[in-house]
């Protein structure tokens, strides 16, 4: 979407995780989505659904960028004034999920290597036909990344990705 | 008590205060025109074009502690006051702009007059509402008031579909808000704060440094008492000039661009430096690797968190209201037996009074043309340095920095940040409003007046006497300057060709026009204008062609690279 800041040397430049709680009402994704496009920073994946509270919609951004890039990110959203609170969770121990939904070529002798396939990753068949599989598969980006890489060339014929889910681990708790 | 959207608009603003609304009227607003036109609490101000309207609010802001507002229509009303809305977002001053919409039911229909104003003003706003239920109307209201005028101050629009205006509902103005996600911050951190003071007590070479935050946030007195306690140099920075007293020996000038070269080089070597309520922008410190070179420690103070440690990285952070914060300073230095070094700070004064012996504003007063300079410093003489100098963008605006000399604060209204051409004119009608009876003059360039003057008529409406000294060089002075310098003296497109009779054009709308082209007509002509007080006096000055800003840093050069003359 964006691009990284200029000034950013290519080691120092590392993935993060932003949780924020925000305001559920119309205008606060897309000031969110507008910050980013505006300060040229980048997103690799948004999501936002609402939350427990209907009034406040949790998103979880991941970007890159150096610590100082990062910095002014965490800061410039905390200025919004539709965010409620921000939170880097790579800062701490968190878990990140995201879902997946593949559909493979699954006729002849690939479906039995796509079903085995779905098996090792520990994904789920919930759709087939006597062509193809739709495999649901969770897990942290790699994962998935992985699955999609052990798949022969020509065999994967649609791929939906939510992007990453965050949250902390054990008592970390962002809410208001 | 029951009313429509259009009365309860009305009853907001005048409950919150306010006495002067710039504005233009339209279709989606003609509801809230006809409850302005059965009342007389507000003040209506009609402007000539909605770019205006809001420039007016935005120096009625800049020139007094009050929020700037306005009213313009939808569509077209809402896209000509964009760029007076970012010019008020990138400088921080509190205004409250409310736009008319079409009706809800016909938002996304591409009806007559729609834009999406929300969407459009998104980036240049510190927040926006579309108020899509009249219940929710005065609370709204009272909410952009709140986020403008606290924090870091910036404009906040109200969008409010024409059935709000007509649907009804009862009144309550909200006395206090409460906003669970926006808190600005007053107090700054003690420990922050006591670690500033040990670091500037131990200074060896140390130099002050203040924005526009300082004159917003209205810590002028606190700044000069901590200044003179300190002994240390100060600048400010083009929004921060009357920050602190201009006359005052400690004082080194404007930094920057343009700046003196004694600020700049003591900026650029200094070994502790205090910023306070100011930015580190590209036209201040120029290249920041080049500012880099140096190590010297850093005290940041600001009220905007993103605004530390964003261009230069910062050793003390203390994030607070200026004067609250520079007020601790105040107290807490009083208890402290530390006193500055006082051997390091004579041999600094005395490295700093080479730099200003260097002269840098010296220009050719026995010129047989009209030298700018010489204009603004005959402005300063006559007017007392008292007057409010409005300016637009270029040349003449730095000249105006340069040669005024602010002691007060609020008294130096022009564009920093957005650069916009055209604020001169509608800031001078703002700050006459909002300044009654004050002196007022707008510093400008033939280029720059051209891109407002429509607003010559507005000012004969209200028989506003602003001051117009037009320093008339037939260029666009400062891209000529830059062609002169960087482009091989290729003058593309910057020649003011088939310029108007300022004098005739003056007169045309009613007020008074000059044209003085002689060095000794200058002061003359200055007196007689500034003695016709009800009259706007159209001063136009046949400048030399060819004078240009000096100092001057090249973009991408470091603060101590300057031109000098």
């Amino acid at each position: 979407m964006g691009r990284l800041e200029a000034n950013a040397s290519p080691e120092s430049v590392m993935k993060h995780i932003i949780s924020l709680l925000l305001e559920n009402e119309s205008g606060a994704l897309s000031r969110v989505a507008g910050l980013f496009s505006a300060r040229g920073y980048n997103i690799e994946s948004l999501t936002v659904a609402p939350t427990e509270d209907p009034t406040l919609s949790r998103m979880t951004i991941v970007t890159s960028g150096s610590d100082e890039v990062i910095e002014q990110i965490t800061k410039q959203l905390n200025k919004l004034v539709d965010v409620v609170k921000v939170v880097d969770l790579s800062e701490g121990e968190h878990i990140e999920r995201e879902l997946m939904l593949v559909k493979v070529r699954a006729a002849g002798k690939d479906r039995e290597e796509a079903k085995r396939m779905a098996d090792v990753f520990r994904g789920h068949i919930i759709d087939v036909t006597d062509k193809s599989f739709t495999i649901e598969l969770t897990g942290t980006g790699r994962k998935l990344d992985a699955f999609l890489d052990a798949f022969e060339e020509g065999m994967v014929l649609e791929v939906v990705r939510t992007g990453a889910s965050g949250i902390g681990r054990g008592e970390r708790i962002l809410r208001i | 008590m029951e009313m429509t959207g259009a009365e309860i608009t009305v009853r907001c603003l005048a409950d919150e205060g306010v006495e002067h609304l710039f504005g233009y009227p339209g279709g989606a607003v003609l509801h809230i025109y006809d409850e302005l036109f059965k009342q007389d609490r507000v003040k209506h101000i009609l402007v000539r074009h909605e770019q205006a309207a809001v420039h007016a609010a935005d120096g009625y802001a800049r020139s007094s502690q009050r929020p700037g507002v306005v009213l313009v229509t939808s569509g077209p009303g809402a896209t000509n006051a964009v760029t007076g809305i970012a010019t008020a977002y990138m400088d921080s001053i509190p205004m409250v702009i409310l736009t008319g919409q079409v009706p809800t039911h016909a938002i996304g229909q591409d009806a007559f007059q729609e834009v999406d104003a929300v969407g459009i003003t998104r980036p240049c706003v510190k927040h926006n509402f579309l108020v899509k239920d009249v219940r929710d109307l005065a609370a709204t209201i009272k909410k952009a008031f709140y986020i403008a005028t606290t924090g870091r101050p910036g404009p906040v629009l109200v969008d409010i579909p024409k059935d709000v205006t007509t649907s009804r509902c009862e009144y309550e103005y909200p006395d206090t808000v409460a906003l669970r996600s926006y808190h600005p911050v007053h107090k700054g951190h003690s420990g922050q704060i006591r670690k500033a003071l040990a670091l500037l007590l131990e200074a060896k070479r140390p130099m002050i440094y203040t924005g526009g935050g300082v004159v917003l946030g209205e810590a002028s007195a606190e700044l000069a008492q901590l200044v003179r306690t300190l002994g240390f140099p100060i600048t400010n920075t083009l929004m921060g000039l009357g920050g602190y007293p201009a006359s005052d020996p400690q004082f080194m000038g404007m930094l920057g661009m343009h700046g003196t070269y004694e600020a700049n080089m003591a900026m650029q070597h200094c070994d502790v430096l205090l910023a306070v309520g100011a930015r580190f922008d590209d036209r201040v410190i120029g290249n920041p690797k080049h500012f880099a070179q140096e190590e010297r420690k850093i005290i940041h103070l600001d009220v905007d968190p993103s605004s530390i440690s964003k261009r230069v990285k910062v050793d003390v952070p203390i994030v607070g209201d200026v004067k609250d914060v520079i007020g601790d300073m105040n107290r807490l230095l009083a208890t402290m037996a530390q006193k500055p070094d006082e051997a390091a700070l004579a041999a600094w004064w005395t490295q700093i009074d080479l730099w200003r012996g260097r002269k840098c504003l010296e220009y050719d007063r026995t010129s047989a043309l009209i030298k700018p300079q010489m204009v603004i410093e005959t402005l300063h003489r006559v007017t007392g340095g008292d007057a409010i100098v409005t300016s637009d963008v270029g040349q003449h605006q730095m000249w105006a920095a340069q040669y005024y000399g602010f002691d007060k604060p609020r008294r130096w209204l022009n564009s920093g940040g957005l650069g916009t051409m055209g604020v001169g004119l509608p800031y001078a009608m703002g700050a006459l409003l909002s300044n009654p009876g004050q002196t007022v003059a707008c510093v400008t360039g033939e280029a720059s007046i051209q891109m407002c003057i429509q607003e010559l008529s507005t000012c004969k409406q209200y028989r506003m006497p602003v001051k117009i000294l037009n320093l008339n060089n037939r260029y666009m002075g400062m891209v000529r300057q830059w062609q002169e310098l960087f482009y091989g003296n290729r003058y593309a497109e910057s020649y003011m060709d088939a310029l108007p009779d300022f004098v005739k054009l003056a007169e045309a709308y009613g007020h008074v026009g000059m044209r003085i082209d002689k060095p000794a007509d200058i002061e003359p002509a200055i007196r007689e204008a500034f003695a016709r007080k009800d009259d706007l006096v159209f001063m136009d000055f046949i400048t030399d062609q060819t004078e240009n800003v000096f100092p001057m840093i090249p973009g991408g050069k470091g603060l101590s690279e300057m031109i000098l003359v």
